[in-house]
């Protein structure tokens, strides 16, 4: 699922754009993503606090096991990098 | 008053050859190369990781367009009577650099400028649950997701995918 600052509207804004289907979820005045330490302040449109990009792997009893924090904002994990670490679950 | 020939301007084409100085088309092709490559990475090339990552035709559309530069350049400033661009050359060139300079700043410093985040829970740790909307203003908890509703199709797990939002 898809973690954001963005409100409910503004994520099914751009869920209908680019047809996702997985889930979207708010967090608008980034509280998660402060636990999660991914606060980047300052760096969204008009100066405003936004999470920097990382995606988690948690398997059904709760934990992480497997973590992509880029140090790059360009380069993202992969698709099929996220599906061979959900293998191994 | 008399008008000097040095009174007038280089490019003026009121010169005393007989030859037509040309426009100097190369000047012209590799300023819009090197526009073109400073231009078209956010809108065209970010969108696919295979010219995101390492920003190839971007680098190609540089190099191509400042050996043009260089080529109308040399005819400038070489053949004089045949081609202009004696100051329209080097003010192009210059702005060409600064661009290619701007852009390997943008790709290869800017995009590195994250906060280091050593808080972020680890691999072996319990992911901190939540509950926050969905699109539809619903509720949704961390612990409900990892819960199987269905025995047969048992959740393996979970993808958290955080994002800058504002797209």
């Amino acid at each position: 699922m898809a973690i954001s600052v963005d409100s409910p509207a503004e994520s099914q804004g751009l869920c209908n754009k680019a047809d996702y289907t997985y889930m979207f979820l708010s967090d608008p005045n980034a509280e998660l993503i402060r636990r999660y330490d991914l606060l980047h302040k300052g760096a969204g449109v008009n100066g405003h606090d936004i999470a920097r990009p990382a995606e988690f792997l948690v398997d059904s009893s709760g934990t992480i096991r497997w973590i992509n924090l880029t140090d790059d904002l360009r380069v993202r994990a992969r698709p099929d990098q996220i599906l061979e670490a959900a293998k191994a679950l | 008053m008399n008008n000097t020939p040095e009174d007038l301007p280089p490019n003026s084409g009121a010169t005393e050859t007989a030859v037509k100085r040309r426009a100097n088309v190369a000047l012209g092709w590799g300023f819009l190369l090197s526009l073109v490559a400073f231009l078209s990475y956010i809108p065209v090339f970010a969108k696919y990781p295979v010219t995101r990552d390492v920003p190839w035709v971007n680098f190609l559309l540089f190099a191509v367009g400042l050996v043009f530069l260089f080529v109308g350049l040399r005819r400038a400033f070489a053949q004089p009577s045949l081609y202009r661009g004696k100051i329209t050359g080097p003010i192009l060139t210059i702005l060409s650099v600064a661009a290619l300079a701007f852009f390997c700043f943008m790709i290869f410093s800017l995009g590195k400028h994250l906060p280091p985040s050593t808080q972020a829970p680890k691999v072996g740790q319990k992911a901190p649950d939540f509950a926050l909307a969905d699109t539809r203003g619903a509720t949704v908890s961390l612990a409900s997701l990892l819960s199987t509703s269905d025995a047969s199709h048992p959740t393996k797990g979970v993808v958290l995918i955080f994002y800058r939002g504002y797209w």
